[in-house]
Parts: C-alpha cells; structure tokens; sequence
C-alpha cells in the first residue's frame, strides 16, 4: 500500500511528464492557450493513458518476454505499443465525438494526434524499463494494479501541468512581450520557469 | 541531373534547414530535442538516426502512396516508423551501446516524434520519393542545427566538457569561474531553446511566419 502510494504521488510531482522528462510537449504548447479546453485533452490523455499501460503491460508480461514457443519478442514491442495505442485513441476520438462534440471541436487535429503524443507511448516505454527495476526502488512496476496508478499519477501530472500553463498563458495574452520573443518563445521561458518550480519536488522521500 | 535539384527539389531542402525550420518555426519534435541535448554526444547521435529515418520513411511512403487507402494512413505510416525505428534501435544497441544506454527510451519515443509525422502527412503523402528524401535529409539536419546547438550550450557550461573532454582550462577556474549546474537541469533546456526560437525569429524577421 505505502509503496503504491509512493509510487502514485511520484509520478505526479517527481518523475512529471512534462517537467522531468519533455513528454507530449507539442499538444502540451500548442493547446494550451485556453483552460478549459487543455483541461478536455488532460482528461482525454488520463483516459487513454490509463486503457494503454495496463494493455501494454499484459502484453510485455504475458506475451513479448514470455514469448511464444521460448522466442524472445521483445524487439516488437515498439510495433505492438504503438498499434494499442493507436487502435485505443480512434476508440476515443469516436467517444469524445458522440457525447460532446464541443470539445470534439475545440481539440480539433489534436484529438487523433494522441496517437503520437510522446506522453502516452513514453509512459508504456518508461513502464517496460521498470518492471526490470529492483522490487525495492519505489519506481518498480510490479503488477498491473501498479501500471494502472503509474498511468494516472503520469495522467494527473500531465493534466496539472498543462493547466497551469494556459492558465498563465490567459494571463499573458495583457502583457507586453518583446516582438521575438512573442508567442513560443515566452511560452518555452515560461514552462522553464514553471520545471524549475517542479524541481524542487525532486528531493521528495516518501 | 539538372531535374535531380531542380529548383523546387532546392527550396524543398533549404527551406526546411532555415526558415520552415521543424523546431523553430513548425514547433515539431521538441520532446527528444529537450531531453538528449545535456551533453554533446547523445545529440549527435540523436539527431543523425532522426535524420535517417525522416529520409527513410519519408521515401517509403512517398513510394506507396498510391496504394495507401486514406482511412487507415496514420496507422500504415506508424507501423512504417515504428520498423524502422526498431531496426535502428537494435543498430544503436550493437554500435554504440553506452550511448543508447543515456539515450534509454527516447530512440524508441522517435516513432512519435512530430517531425516525421508531419512530414509524412504534409510531403511525402503528395511528393515522389527523390524530392521527399531530399525534404527528409533538410529537416533532419533542421532538427541537428538546433539539437546541437542546444547540446553545444548545456555541456561548454554546465560541465566545461565537449564530447566529455575539458574545454575551460584549469586557470579559469582558479580566477573563480564556477560550472553552472542548472544547464545540466532539464528547465535551463527550455529557456536555451525559447531563446534560440527567439533569436531565429529575430534573424528571420523580414519573412512572415
């Protein structure tokens, strides 16, 4: 249970997607100039995150390095990552369609690019160098209760991270920036200065 | 020859290393550009495998194209990438395996680096297979002018190394220099590169991005 937890709060603050590793950070810059709108793709990544790693790690256990008849498979599994992963978002993409096509709208092109945000194929590829880990770091992957919480601490990580910078980024659009550094540039410096905040979460023993 | 660089094969490669540069200005691949560029060397090493597998890919669909049904082009395009990047992987491994040690799980996150699937759906899905090599090879090296340059700044003074060697000699630092660690951090990675799409934006000023 402790190390459940652990491993949970983690993923949130310590191991972030976007702050500690730069995963998914093309949607992450380019949908965040509006909350409510970076909030509906934060909840869509939880959502696909959280169907993915638990699929991906059935199928690393189970079948690429069991193998089949004593062959290690394990070089597929960028293949076979990447084809749940893209099979689930479409899954989604129909969903968000059908029960609220405002967001559907409102994310536009970057719905069906999940399929290629680094932050979902990272977590399956970060949880596949874990289950190697020693069962006593509290980054350890043990079972698939423990690669459904890894997938939403990384899924609320990234969430609260893309939240916090459209929510600086409402605030920007009154300020005066010089010309160059308008738009991506001031974005970069700002999410800098937000990894920096994160930084200090680094230290953390639980 | 004189078709081979024509002048639209040309700006196809030129364009993609300076103005539409795949960083800077269509804001693509940042993930990997960020997290390999803390020394000199794994960016190197980052950037020439991109730059490979753009042109590869690129050429692969551009030659399948027509036979490619529209419905399911994202998922034959991903499984393209993701062969390839398997086979470069196992390469990497065999080569230069304490490279792809520090390299960990970004060879494998080049699948979905933006860049190729930008390329692939905005080129190569309407090019032929010469001049999307050649827009492959421009923006692959787009990519490298900014990975290193980034690496170039983080390793001269975050450790005062270059490819691991010492640069700064000794007597500087017994003027007082000290080596600034924060470069070595992921956060100074992002205010470097949101200087330098600065700085390009300044030199590129008189065009319209």
């Amino acid at each position: 249970m402790e190390q459940t937890l652990s491993l949970f709060i983690r993923s949130i603050f310590v191991d972030n997607m976007i702050f500690a590793s730069f995963l998914g950070m093309c949607s992450y810059l380019a949908v965040s100039k509006n909350v409510k709108t970076s909030f509906g793709l934060g909840v869509a990544v939880i959502f696909v995150l959280m169907v993915t790693v638990p699929i991906n790690y059935l199928l690393q256990v189970k079948v690429l390095s069991g193998g089949i008849g004593g062959y290690d498979l394990s070089y597929l599994s960028f293949i076979l990552f990447i084809a749940v992963i893209a099979g689930i978002t479409q899954l989604v993409e129909m969903l968000v369609e059908r029960f609220s096509p405002s967001l559907y709208s409102a994310l536009g092109i970057f719905l069906p690019l999940i399929a290629v945000n680094c932050a979902i194929m990272g977590a399956s590829l970060f949880m596949q160098q874990r289950i190697e880990m020693a069962p006593t770091s509290s980054q350890y992957i043990g079972g698939i209760g423990d690669a459904l919480v890894y997938a939403f601490g990384s899924g609320i990580g990234w969430l609260l991270a893309i939240v916090g910078l459209a929510a600086i980024r409402e605030k920007m659009a009154y300020t005066i920036v010089p010309k160059p550094f308008q738009g991506l540039g001031i974005t970069f410096i700002t999410v800098g200065l937000m990894a920096m905040a994160f930084m200090c979460f680094s230290g953390l023993k639980i | 020859m004189s078709k081979m660089f024509s002048k639209d094969n040309r700006e196809a490669f030129f364009n993609a290393l300076n103005f539409n540069n795949p960083i800077a200005a269509q804001v693509l691949g940042i993930c990997s550009a960020l997290a390999v560029t803390s020394q000199l060397k794994p960016a190197i090493v980052m950037s020439f495998c991109v730059t490979c597998i753009v042109a590869l890919s690129n050429v692969i669909i551009s030659l399948i194209r027509k036979t490619i049904p529209n419905r399911i082009r994202i998922i034959i395009q991903l499984v393209v990438v993701a062969a390839l990047v398997t086979i470069v992987s196992i390469l990497l491994k065999a080569v230069a395996y304490d490279v792809s040690v520090q390299l960990s799980v970004y060879v494998g996150l080049i699948i979905t680096n933006c860049i190729l699937m930008g390329r692939l759906e905005a080129f190569a899905m309407m090019n032929g297979p010469w001049s999307s090599f050649l827009d492959g090879i421009g923006n692959g090296l787009g990519y490298a002018a900014f990975l290193i340059s980034v690496g170039f700044v983080r390793e001269l003074f975050g450790s005062g190394c270059l490819f691991g060697v010492k640069i700064i000699p000794d007597c500087v630092y017994s003027w007082g220099y000290v080596d600034n660690g924060m470069m070595t951090m992921p956060a100074m990675a992002l205010i470097i590169l949101g200087c330098l799409i600065a700085l390009h934006r300044y030199l590129n000023k008189n065009k319209d991005i």
